[in-house]
C-alpha cells in the first residue's frame, strides 16, 4: 500500500505542471458550447499544442500512473479536456492501437495524436441500447467495399467527426455476439445523414446517423470480420476504466466552492445540508483513492483497465448527481435558475447513470463476472 | 504508486485469517455468542502471542515494528470473523499498559458514555479522567457504571454515569473502520454464496436481477470503503480518516441489511449468523466517531477550518 509518487513520476508532474502554467494564460477564450465547428477548433488547438509539447499520447502511454497524473494535473490547472477528441483518444484511439494493423496504426493514429482528425462513435441504435449486441445496422461486402445500411444514435461529435468507430452486422446468420464487425467509416461518404439530438438540458450533445447504402473499404476494418464484438469489448474497458479521472477532481473542486457558497449564503448552518456535503466529501476522496487503486491494477495488468472501472462507474454517476442535487439544495430558489452556476451541470448530470451502460447493465457486470452469479432474467 | 498490497502485507492478512480460523471458527464464535459477555482468555493470550496487540511496537521493545497499514489489515479480518473482546483498546495499550502487548491484560477504554467489556477487562484507559495518567481502578469504574442489555450478544457494555468525552485517537477510529470493512466484506461474500446456492422458481435466486443488483451494490459499498480504509491507512490524516470511517459504517450496516435480505426467513433467524454482523456493526457505527460527528469533521475541513474534536 503505497500512495507515494516515484522520483520519475513526479517529474513528470513538474513539468507538466510548468508546462500548463506557461500555456493556460494565452490559451483563446472557450466558444460558444452551440457553436459545434468552433468547439471542435478549440478542442483540437488544444490536442495540437499537447502533441507539440510531447504530452499527446498521453491517453495511449504505457502507464496508467502517468495518465492519472496528467489528468489530475490538467484538471486542477483548470485546462481543457479532450472534448470533441473524446472518442479519437479514448475509444477508437486506444483500440486501433490495440488491435489495429501497422498500416492501420500508421493511418489513423498519428491524426488523432495531432488534433487533425475527429472520430465520433456509431454503436448505439434505436433498437439496440443496453442490448448492444441486437444491433441490425448491416453491412454487406461488395468487392473492396462494405455497403452499409442503418441507423445509429447518441452519436456524440457527428457532425463535425472526420471518422466513425462503426459497428455492423456482417453475419445475419451467426449467432448475435459473432456476426459483428468494426469499421472505420469516413463521415464524407456519400448516403450519410446526420440529425441532432436536443437533450434535456437544451444542447445538441449527440446525433442521430442514417446510413443509406455506404460504401466502407474493407480495408478499413478493425480485426477480423465478424470479430467486432471481442474488439468492442476492448473498447468498452477502455471507457471504463479512465474516462472519469479528471472528473472526480473537478467534482473534490466544486465542492469546496459549494461548502463556501453555503457559509455564504448561511445555508451551512443548516445542520442536514452541512453534514450532507461533508458526507460527499468522504464519497468524492474515497472515489479518487478507488481511481488510485484501479490506476495501481491497471498499471500490475500491463495497462488495460479492468471491471474494477464498473465499480467505479456505479457509486460515481451516483454520487454525481447526489452532488450537483445537493447544490440545487444550496442555492435554494436559485435553483431554478439556468442562468446560475451548477444549474446546467445538474441537467447534465441525469445522463451518467445511463451512459456508458446503465447502471442497472453495470450491476450485471459485477453480480456476474466479478461475483460470479449467474446468467438470468 | 503502486496502493495494492506488497506481498509481505497479503502475506500477513492470509496469517491471521488463517489463524482465526483455526482458533476461532463458526463453533467457537456460536460459543461465545452463548457464554454471554466472557472473553476467551486463552484466545487472548495467543493473540498476544501472534503479535496481534504489539504489532506496531518497535522491534526494541518487543514489538512487530510494523505499521498503520498492516494493524488496518489485521482489524479488517478480526471484524471479518466476528472476533470478539476489547480489541482496539489493548491493541492501543500496547506498551502503555504492563501486559496488554502480551495479550495478558485486557484493557479497555470509555467511548462517550458507554464502556464494553468492562466486566472483563483488568484495565480501564480513560483519558477524560485527569488522575493516574487517565486510569482509574476497575473496580471504581464497575462502581459508577450500569450495566446495559446490549443489542450485541458479543459486546457486552456498560453505561457511565457522566459521558467521558475524551479525544478519541485517530487510529482506534480507523480501526474501528478497518473491522466494519472486514463485517461488510463478510456478509457481501455470504449473501453472494446464497444466492448461488439457494433456488426458487427452478434456479438459484442469484440469476434474478432483483437479487443480483443487491450484491452488485454490496460489492460497490465494501470496495469504495476498502479504498477509503486503506487509503487513511497510508496517509495517517485525521479528515481522511474521518471519512473512511463514515463509509465504512454505511459498507457494514447496510451490507449487513442487505446479507439479512437475500437469507429472506433464515436471515431473520437467532442461528443464522448476519443478525451477528449486523448488530456488531450497530455497535461500531455509534462508537470510535459516529456518522454525524464524522459528517462534521469532513464539513469543517471543506472550509479548511480545523477539525473540531469529536
Amino acid at each position: 500500500m503505497d500512495l507515494a509518487y516515484s522520483e520519475e513520476e513526479e517529474e513528470f508532474r513538474a513539468g507538466l505542471r510548468k508546462w500548463l502554467a506557461s500555456v493556460l494564460p494565452a490559451l483563446p477564450p472557450r466558444p460558444d458550447p452551440r457553436d459545434w465547428p468552433a468547439r471542435r477548433a478549440y478542442d483540437c488547438g488544444w490536442q495540437r499544442g499537447l502533441y507539440d509539447a510531447g504530452y499527446a499520447d498521453v491517453h495511449w502511454d504505457a502507464s496508467p500512473t502517468r495518465r492519472l497524473i496528467f489528468l489530475e494535473e490538467s484538471e486542477r490547472a483548470g485546462a481543457p479536456y479532450v472534448g470533441a477528441n473524446f472518442v479519437g483518444l479514448l475509444h477508437a484511439g486506444p483500440t486501433i492501437a490495440a488491435e489495429g494493423t501497422k498500416a492501420q496504426r500508421e493511418r489513423w493514429l498519428p491524426p488523432v495524436l495531432r488534433g487533425d482528425e475527429v472520430w465520433c462513435q456509431g454503436f448505439s441504435e434505436p433498437d439496440a441500447g443496453s442490448d448492444l449486441a441486437s444491433l441490425r445496422t448491416r453491412a454487406v461486402r461488395d468487392g473492396d467495399a462494405y455497403v452499409v445500411t442503418g441507423q445509429k444514435i447518441w452519436t456524440s461529435h457527428a457532425e463535425v467527426a472526420d471518422w466513425c468507430e462503426l459497428l455492423v452486422r456482417t453475419d445475419a446468420s451467426a449467432p448475435r455476439h459473432r456476426g459483428i464487425t468494426w469499421l472505420a467509416m469516413p463521415m464524407d461518404a456519400t448516403g450519410i445523414t446526420v440529425r441532432p439530438l436536443r437533450t434535456l438540458a437544451g444542447s445538441t450533445e449527440f446525433a442521430e446517423v442514417f446510413l443509406d447504402e455506404v460504401r466502407v473499404p474493407v480495408e478499413n476494418r478493425i480485426g477480423e470480420e465478424n470479430d467486432g464484438w471481442r474488439v468492442t469489448m476492448v473498447t468498452l474497458s477502455f471507457e471504463r476504466g479512465t474516462a472519469f479521472v479528471g472528473e472526480v477532481v473537478a467534482c473534490r473542486r466544486v465542492l469546496a466552492e459549494l461548502a463556501r457558497a453555503a457559509r455564504a449564503s448561511g445555508a451551512w448552518d443548516d445542520d442536514v445540508l452541512r453534514r450532507r456535503i461533508g458526507r460527499l466529501s468522504a464519497e468524492f476522496r474515497a472515489l479518487w483513492r478507488l481511481t488510485q487503486w484501479n490506476v495501481s491494477e491497471a498499471e500490475a495488468s500491463g495497462g488495460v483497465p479492468g471491471i474494477g472501472g464498473s465499480v467505479f462507474k456505479l457509486r460515481y454517476s451516483h454520487a454525481r448527481q447526489e452532488l450537483y442535487d445537493t447544490a440545487a439544495a444550496v442555492l435554494g430558489p436559485d435553483a431554478l435558475d439556468l442562468g446560475r452556476e451548477w444549474n446546467l451541470d445538474r441537467l447534465s448530470s441525469l445522463s451518467y447513470t445511463i451512459a456508458a451502460g446503465t447502471s442497472q447493465i453495470q450491476r450485471n457486470i459485477v453480480a456476474e463476472r466479478i461475483l460470479g452469479l449467474p446468467k438470468g432474467r | 504508486m503502486d496502493f495494492r498490497l506488497t506481498e509481505d502485507q497479503q502475506a500477513l492478512k492470509a496469517g491471521v485469517r488463517a489463524l482465526l480460523e483455526r482458533r476461532f471458527d463458526r463453533e467457537a464464535l456460536r460459543a461465545a455468542v452463548e457464554a454471554g459477555g466472557t472473553l476467551d482468555r486463552a484466545l487472548w493470550r495467543e493473540l498476544g502471542v501472534a503479535g496481534f496487540f504489539a504489532l506496531r511496537l518497535p522491534e526494541q521493545e518487543g514489538g512487530v515494528g510494523l505499521g498503520l497499514p498492516e494493524a488496518v489489515l489485521l482489524f479488517e479480518e478480526a471484524g471479518r470473523a466476528l472476533l470478539p473482546g476489547p480489541l482496539i483498546a489493548t491493541h492501543l495499550a500496547a506498551g502503555e499498559v504492563p501486559g496488554a502487548a502480551e495479550g495478558k491484560t485486557v484493557v479497555t477504554r470509555p467511548d462517550g458514555a458507554l464502556v464494553d467489556w468492562l466486566d472483563e477487562a483488568d484495565v480501564v484507559v480513560d483519558e477524560s479522567v485527569g488522575a493516574g495518567g487517565g486510569r482509574e481502578s476497575v473496580e471504581a469504574v464497575r462502581r459508577r457504571a450500569e450495566p446495559v442489555r446490549s443489542v450485541d450478544p458479543l459486546t457486552p457494555l456498560h453505561r457511565l454515569p457522566v459521558a467521558g468525552p475524551g479525544p478519541v485517537p485517530a487510529d482506534a477510529i480507523l480501526l474501528a473502520a478497518a473491522e466494519q470493512l472486514g463485517s461488510a466484506a463478510r456478509t457481501t461474500e455470504t449473501a453472494v454464496q446464497h444466492a448461488r446456492e439457494r433456488a426458487q422458481f427452478g434456479q438459484p435466486i442469484g440469476a434474478f436481477q432483483a437479487v443480483k443488483h443487491l450484491c452488485a451494490e454490496m460489492l460497490v459499498r465494501t470496495e469504495v470503503a476498502r479504498a477509503a480504509v486503506y487509503a487513511a491507512a497510508v496517509t495517517a490524516d485525521p479528515v481522511e480518516i474521518a471519512g473512511a470511517k463514515l463509509l465504512a459504517d454505511e459498507a457494514a450496516v447496510r451490507c449487513a441489511r442487505d446479507c439479512l435480505q437475500v437469507h429472506g426467513g433464515m436471515g431473520f433467524t437467532w442461528e443464522a449468523d448476519v443478525h451477528l454482523h449486523l448488530k456488531r456493526a450497530w455497535v461500531r457505527a455509534e462508537r470510535w466517531l459516529p456518522a454525524a460527528a464524522a459528517e462534521e469533521r469532513e464539513a469543517a475541513a471543506l472550509l479548511g477550518t480545523p477539525a473540531e474534536a469529536a
